[in-house]
């Protein structure tokens, strides 16, 4: 690897970390948002992410809170009981407008979520950052373009945020003609929606656009495609999703906002149009996009395991292959969201498919736990976020086999089974995932160490909140509880409040973490260049990164994940849990 | 303008085109790489244009075999003769736009500015085609005194209507083909007659749209000529332009046959 760091201080404009003010406050405000420095514009990223992270929680915590009791009319005195959300907007809520508010809820929290944190969340922040980093080069490849997509993001999200303060849509995060179609339009905050959700399209292609000409052109000398590190390799995998997919949601959002603005009837029945259209170009787009989701996070869990677990990644050829194995198989299995609308073969063609998606995804969890066996595994907070991830995305894909099966499907669709399902493999794959990406990378982004201790007990309460939350919807889905219901029969009670002291549990797990994270900031111990010993690119630039990463223009010598044979740049042998005599040192042959 | 060489720290040489003073990114090996990483960008670029139109594509394949009857009639109403016209002007614009970057790859300035400028007329034209002769008629009834389609309707002219002192006369019964809620139409004879419409309006008002984002790469580029931007060692923007420009004619080939001479 490059035997050039923390040697190149003498070079001109490599003083000074990234983060280091230009001068006064206006003028470093000045600079981070004119700045196309693809470091700054992934921790605007990020910040930008976990605003909305923190917004979409909100919402879900809102949810929970009104399913803790059902809705119930009391048959001697026709009151209301149960409407715990509409009681804080109505002084006595009627049923219409309680059923109103917890619709806008949850289309809140799912649409806030889904277009506005987990399809950028890692990409865009933890992406932006280290992808030209890990590929050894000073940029993205168009780093005005990966300005303007913050920009975008950041009005996307304005319109989003500008829709909920004009009263909110309750059509589900789908956005479903007809619901679309048909319900309250005031003020245009409808159209505002779906507006919010067309313009975040853009932000996602300029960013898969950039990160796909990147990896082919900027590599560092010395670095083949078989050389990248695994994150890359997924971002890569998940940008031409990203490129491909996105502009079908563009053309479906637009033709919707046509309809909705002059009735054009391409997707109303009674005009001669066709709803289940919508759902076929919607699920076009959006299918795919669950993979433009998680294959960031499984990149991130191939570096993590191996560098806390010090040992060569089990299978490379074959982790890297199946992220494009998922990227390929991704198109073509949209039908099983709507086996219920379409021709029995249809249905069954598509479920055939579905199982296609498991080969790929089974081959990476495998070759995961391949690489811990006999690893020297240090239990650092990514490496319990990574072990987590394996936990429950394991139970999220396994439970994907009974939805995609038609047999079992006619029974769970539309219940909670689905809402614990797409959970665990969303949020219990990639929050956990980016939870785990956040540690590991928070040094080099940050220069500060964060308290391990602290943060392995946050770990703790939000796994347990987890599974508190969606273990439950497992039951209460195959049980017969639908979803976007607010009330329930009161078989459902316990389960329900237990789901919901689970959701709060998981709201405190992420607020510990955030303390952790502000102390860090703070007060963190200064991180060394390579507090894990990791062997990519990114270590061997200074913690935070100068300027334009590195002192002097890297060339790649070793694999990435080499750890049997070479010492981790910034690393002395005898700290180095492998036997001396297998080792060289970075940089030599 | 001076500026200075990054590389070797010397004060560019002034009397040289700024295209011959050009300077790749400093993230870029060489300017050579550069150019090849825009066009790969461009391109994925393109490719996700061509998924855009690909759900109108899509929308009309589907309707037209749930509706064909509404198809048929639909597009019997469309006049194959503004549409074959304007085929024609992006054809011919194509083909300046092409002539255009040759000509700045080899250093003939003025005929590629002068071949962009007829792109961008041709652009304009086909614009002005579309507006004028297709959707100002449909829409409100109005047709321009001089348009050929005129002639067609004669018996039904009403001269009480005429507008801009003759230049725009009003044909009874004709307009109305306006999309989604605005279309008052009485004459069609299949219910799924607003369909057809809406898909026609939806497509080609896409499609018009991309005209116009071309055209403004086209001016940008012409006006950035002048001040010696492009030139046989730099221009990328010229190319990229003529990239876009070249979607926007694909897409016109296609929705040309789908909408006016498939019966």
């Amino acid at each position: 690897m490059a035997s050039a760091h923390a040697q190149g201080h003498s070079h001109d404009h490599a003083h000074g970390s990234y983060l280091t003010p230009k001068g006064g406050f206006w003028t470093t405000v000045l600079d981070w948002a004119t700045t196309v420095d693809h470091k700054k514009i992934g921790m605007m990223y990020l910040v930008a992410i976990l605003f909305m992270f923190f917004l979409g929680g909100l919402a879900a915590l809102a949810v929970r809170t009104e399913l803790f009791q059902p809705v119930r009319v009391d048959a001697q005195t026709g009151a209301i009981t149960g409407q715990l959300l509409a009681n804080w907007f109505y002084a006595e809520p009627t049923m219409a407008q309680g059923n109103d508010v917890y619709n806008i809820a949850f289309t809140l929290h799912g649409a806030i979520m889904v277009f506005m944190v987990i399809v950028p969340s890692i990409p865009a922040s933890l992406g932006n950052f280290l992808l030209p980093i890990m590929l050894g080069t000073k940029d993205v490849a168009f780093p005005r373009l990966n300005l303007l997509s913050w920009y975008i993001y950041v009005i996307g999200s304005m319109f989003a945020v500008g829709a909920i303060l004009l009263g909110g849509v309750d059509t589900g995060w789908t956005f479903y003609t007809p619901y679309s179609t048909s319900t309250g339009n005031e003020f245009g905050k409808l159209t505002l929606m779906v507006m919010a959700a067309f313009i975040l399209g853009f932000s996602s292609i300029l960013t898969g656009l950039n990160f796909i000409v990147t990896v082919h052109k900027l590599r560092a000398p010395g670095m083949g495609w078989f050389d990248m590190p695994l994150f890359v390799w997924a971002v890569y995998s998940s940008a031409i999703i990203q490129v491909l997919a996105t502009p079908v949601i563009g053309i479906t959002l637009l033709l919707l906002v046509f309809e909705r603005t002059f009735n054009v009837g391409i997707f109303d029945p009674s005009l001669g149009g066709d709803p289940v259209l919508y759902q076929h170009f919607f699920w076009f787009y959006s299918h795919p996009v669950v993979y433009v989701m998680i294959l960031p996070g499984m990149g991130i869990i191939s570096d993590v395991l191996a560098v806390h677990s010090h040992k060569k990644i089990f299978g490379y050829r074959a982790i890297a292959y199946s992220s494009l194995g998922i990227a390929a198989v991704s198109f073509i299995v949209w039908g099983h969201h709507m086996f219920t609308s379409m021709s029995e073969l249809a249905s069954a063609v598509f479920s055939g498919l579905t199982f296609l998606v498991a080969i790929p995804t089974a081959v990476k969890v495998f070759n995961w736990i391949s690489t811990l066996y006999k690893g020297s595994i240090a239990f650092t907070t990514p490496m319990v976020y990574a072990l987590i991830f394996l936990f429950l995305f394991s139970i999220g894909g396994l439970t994907g086999l009974p939805l995609g099966t038609l047999s079992t499907d006619l029974h769970l669709h539309d219940s909670y089974f689905v809402v614990a399902h797409f959970h665990y493999v969303m949020m219990g794959g990639t929050i956990m995932a980016l939870m785990a990406g956040l540690h590991h990378w928070w040094p080099k982004f940050f220069g500060r160490m964060y308290n391990e201790n602290a943060a392995l007990f946050c770990a703790l309460i939000v796994f347990v909140g987890f599974n508190l939350t969606f273990f439950t919807q497992f039951y209460l889905g195959s049980q017969g509880m639908p979803r976007r219901y607010a009330s329930y029969i009161d078989e459902f009670t316990s389960l329900h409040q237990i789901s919901t002291y689970g959701s709060y549990l998981l709201g405190l797990g992420f607020l510990g973490h955030l303390f952790v994270f502000l102390h860090s900031l703070a007060a963190g111990r200064v991180a060394p260049q390579n507090p894990w010993g990791g062997l990519t690119l990114e270590w061997v630039a200074a913690s935070p990164p100068v300027e334009h990463n590195f002192d002097h223009d890297p060339v790649v010598k070793h694999g990435p994940y080499d750890f049997e044979t070479t010492v981790p740049p910034g690393w002395t042998p005898d700290e180095y849990p492998i036997p001396a005599e297998n080792l060289r040192t970075a940089g030599s042959h | 303008m001076t500026t200075i060489d990054h590389k070797t720290g010397q004060l560019d040489d002034a009397s040289k085109p700024l295209w011959a003073r050009y300077r790749p990114g400093h993230h870029w090996k060489n300017a050579a790489e550069e150019f090849d990483g825009c066009k790969l960008g461009f391109w994925l670029f393109l490719a996700t244009e061509v998924l855009l139109f690909a759900g109108i594509f899509v929308a009309y394949a589907i309707f037209r075999a749930k509706y064909p009857a509404a198809w048929v009639e639909g597009s019997s109403q469309l006049d194959w003769k503004i549409g074959g016209l304007n085929t024609v002007v992006l054809l011919v614009s194509s083909f300046t736009m092409a002539y255009s970057i040759y000509c700045f790859q080899t250093d003939k300035i003025k005929k590629g500015q002068q071949m962009l400028l007829a792109t961008f007329v041709m652009g304009g034209m086909f614009l002005v085609l579309k507006l004028c002769l297709e959707y100002m008629p449909k829409m409100t009834g109005y047709f321009l005194a001089f348009d050929p389609a005129l002639s067609h309707y004669t018996d039904l002219i009403v001269h009480d209507h005429a507008k801009l002192g003759g230049l725009l006369q009003y044909v009874e019964g004709y307009g109305g083909k306006a999309p989604g809620k605005y279309f008052t139409h009485g004459f069609a004879s299949d219910v799924n007659i607003p369909l057809w419409w809406s898909v026609y309006y939806s497509g080609t008002a896409i499609h018009a749209l991309h005209v116009v984002i071309g055209m403004t790469m086209i001016a940008r580029t012409y006006f950035r000529s002048f001040k010696g931007h492009y030139g046989s060692g730099h221009y990328t923007f010229v190319e990229m332009t003529g990239l876009y420009w070249h979607l926007v004619d694909l897409v016109w080939i296609f929705l040309f046959p789908l909408l006016y001479l498939i019966h």
